[in-house]
């Protein structure tokens, strides 16, 4: 008995840091400070933009996460947290940008509460109509919310969304984040020993990407956090078993509310950062198609994990992101540059065929947390041993029949 | 003793069907209830509505004097009710240590914001409520398997596993439904002897259970429903006399081939003093019953 209980402590222990394992988070440190400036350094300007995207997409699975992972609420509508912490971002800094100039560079991380903030109301506005749905039922309520929030947006509500030519207003801006201009201005440093045309420099790009992998860190520490506490333990009992979870004190009520107004919380940073990141904010970019990548990523990578999350995000935006860019750069031999984005429309049939192939050889995803893999696999395995055991049987009474009686 | 469950005219009707009927029944501090009756006579129901599953469509409930009908689960579960299932409602993919600790949910109120600043009360409650579950897992004798999970679990190990579950919330009121459905004898007396450790806790316990002996051993009182309504309630003994008693598990006419079967009935339990088994005894002799019309 006491034997297990150190058991735990050991393994928590050991989680913290052998040598191996604090080299290998050092080298990766180093890793996603360098790559980008490398890639940048030889004149592959789109590699550390895609990088900087993926960084978005593993911020909305991360959150999302929170919601299917752990809470085990399939929300279809996720990007429209996205759209709300983008345009609230927008729309508010602008105003305060009005008001006090001088708070230009800053506005990007004032506005940060702002986006969280109007992002987890939006989502209890949400969760508290669908409460009491579960399943397919709230998938499609999910979905219809994701519409209803792009549709407002495109027709432009008293003014203020500029609908479907989106924000910035023609003449407007949203105005450079502190340090970028300076940076931009004053690295240059060729570096000869690298390779005659490699230059030291700084863009756009690479600071949102720094900026972009900085709000994952967080957003990891924060969802781990969430995930090992009371409140963690209560969505998983609640994706478990409803009744039972509400049987020993859990309630529903509220509790599903954490998981959207946490869940929430993320994409409205995500989105905001996205359209600082891309300076401008347009309907078009919150579709449907984009609420099913989302969950695409967690899927593939495997629910409620985290390292599924970035390894999902990885392949459902940077893989098709990549094969394009190096298309349209004309490194593809053979490939014209013209056709890049008809080959980024083939990601539809890969990613297509990709699920497929997942939910029939892996449905617990690619790195699948452990309560999730034991949820899914053992299961399988289970079904398909009662499965031939009655096949035998089956076969067994057809060969010996009356063997009953 | 203080009067801890009162239930008067309590009625549940789904439909056309009354599975619950003008329950009247009371339970004091400190007692073991049984709730017995065929399958179908509204136990599990009367449970629902106890712990908030159901509403019920008319009649009072109260628990220590205050309404309980119409609550919501969590909310009975925090004012000392919780329950098993008759059908196992374990959280299955988490360890039986994690099950135990959300049974702790209405004991601990840590935040979202202590969870991410791990503030040192949030990190102590975290502590104590690891080594309250051990406790808990060690009292029904699961100390040894608890990061295994509870599906990986032995049936028996899981029915304790819930009773662990449902006493981390600290209840007042116990509610087990069927606690020894699928158990082997020794594992049935096993359960026994766990159900009275749990109510020298001080803890009173509402038992549903179709093993008749579990039933005579434990209870102090018996209620007996058919078909939604109270048909007799007593001591023990009482009970196993009771003419409607016998008449609703075995059908008409039992009673009198009941007492004829008395003396040769090769699964009467030895005399030991132990209460009779009148479950063993309604199995065999209800097939009895049943073709002595057709032939006569």
């Amino acid at each position: 008995m006491a034997a297990s209980k150190t058991d735990i402590n050991a393994k928590a222990a050991a989680g913290r840091g052998t040598p191996l394992k604090i080299a290998l988070w050092v080298l990766l440190a180093i890793g996603l400070i360098v790559t980008p400036l490398v890639f940048e350094g030889y004149g592959w300007l789109f590699v550390p933009h895609i990088m900087a995207l993926i960084g978005l997409y593993v911020m909305l699975a991360l959150g999302l996460n929170i919601v299917v992972g752990f809470a085990g609420l399939l929300d279809l509508g996720y990007i429209a947290f996205y759209a709300i912490g983008a345009y609230a971002g927008v729309i508010v800094g602008a105003w305060a940008f009005q008001h006090a100039p001088q708070l230009g560079p800053w506005i990007y991380f004032l506005m940060i509460p702002v986006a969280a903030l109007a992002a987890a109301a939006t989502g209890i506005i949400l969760g508290t109509p669908v409460l009491r749905l579960r399943g397919d039922y709230l998938a499609i309520v999910t979905l219809g919310f994701g519409e209803i929030v792009r549709i407002i947006i495109t027709n432009n509500p008293f003014g203020i969304t500029n609908g479907a030519a989106g924000l910035p207003r023609a003449g407007q801006f949203i105005p450079t984040p502190f340090g970028l201009t300076w940076l931009q201005n004053n690295v240059y440093v060729p570096i000869p020993a690298l390779g005659k045309s490699f230059v030291l420099q700084f863009d756009n790009n690479i600071y949102w990407f720094y900026v972009i992998v900085l709000l994952c860190l967080l957003t990891i520490f924060v969802v781990r956090r969430l995930d090992q506490s009371r409140l963690g333990r209560s969505w998983a009992a609640l994706r478990e078993d409803e009744v039972a979870a509400s049987s020993m004190g859990v309630s529903i009520t509220q509790t599903k509310l954490w998981a959207f107004s946490l869940g929430a919380l993320w994409g409205g940073i995500a989105g905001l950062t996205f359209a600082n990141f891309q300076q401008f904010v347009s309907p078009e970019s919150f579709t449907f198609m984009e609420s099913v990548f989302v969950v695409c990523t967690i899927v593939i990578g495997g629910m409620g994990s985290i390292p599924g999350a970035i390894v999902g995000a990885i392949i459902i935006q940077g893989l098709p992101a990549f094969i394009q860019g190096l298309a349209a750069a004309g490194k593809l031999p053979g490939i014209d540059p013209g056709v890049a984005t008809v080959i980024a429309n083939y990601r539809f049939l890969v990613f297509g065929l990709f699920m497929v192939v997942m939910m029939a050889w892996r449905p617990q995803g690619l790195l699948p947390s452990k309560r999730r893999a034991a949820e899914l696999k053992p299961e399988l395995d289970e079904i398909a041993d009662v499965e031939s055991e009655q096949l035998y049987d089956a076969q067994h009474d057809a060969a010996h029949p009356g063997i009953d009686e | 003793m203080a009067r801890l469950v009162d239930a008067q005219h309590a009625t549940m009707q789904f439909g056309g069907l009354k599975a619950v009927n003008d329950v009247t029944l009371h339970i004091d501090e400190g007692e073991i209830v049984a709730l017995i009756g065929p399958n179908g006579a509204g136990k599990t129901t009367l449970f629902n509505m106890l712990t908030g599953i159901y509403t019920p469509t008319e009649g009072q409930l109260t628990f220590r004097g205050e309404p309980v009908g119409g609550k919501k689960p969590h909310v009975i579960a925090k004012l000392g009710i919780t329950r098993t299932f008759q059908n196992i409602r374990l959280f299955q993919n988490m360890s039986a240590l994690e099950n135990v600790m959300i049974g702790r949910h209405t004991r601990t109120k840590a935040t979202a914001i202590g969870a991410v600043f791990r503030t040192p009360r949030f990190k102590a409650e975290e502590a104590k409520t690891v080594d309250e579950a051990y406790e808990g897992l060690k009292f029904v004798g699961l100390g040894g398997k608890a990061n295994e999970l509870a599906k990986n679990l032995p049936y028996g190990d899981q029915r304790r596993l819930e009773i662990a579950r449902a006493l981390a919330a600290e209840p007042t009121l116990l509610l087990l439904d069927e606690p020894a459905a699928g158990m082997n004898p020794q594992e049935t007396k096993a359960l026994n002897g766990l159900v009275r450790k749990v109510r020298a806790l001080g803890v009173t316990i509402l038992l549903i259970e179709h093993d008749m002996k579990v039933v005579m051993d434990l209870a102090d009182r018996i209620y007996v429903l058919d078909f939604g309504e109270l048909i007799a309630q007593g001591v023990p003994a009482e009970i196993q006399r009771n003419p409607k008693v016998i008449e609703a598990y075995l059908g008409s006419g039992a009673e009198a081939l009941l007492a004829a079967s008395k003396n040769g009935s090769p699964l009467d339990p030895p005399a030991t003093g132990a209460p009779r088994d009148v479950a063993s005894e309604t199995t065999t002799d209800a097939t009895a019953a049943e073709e002595e019309p057709t032939n006569g």
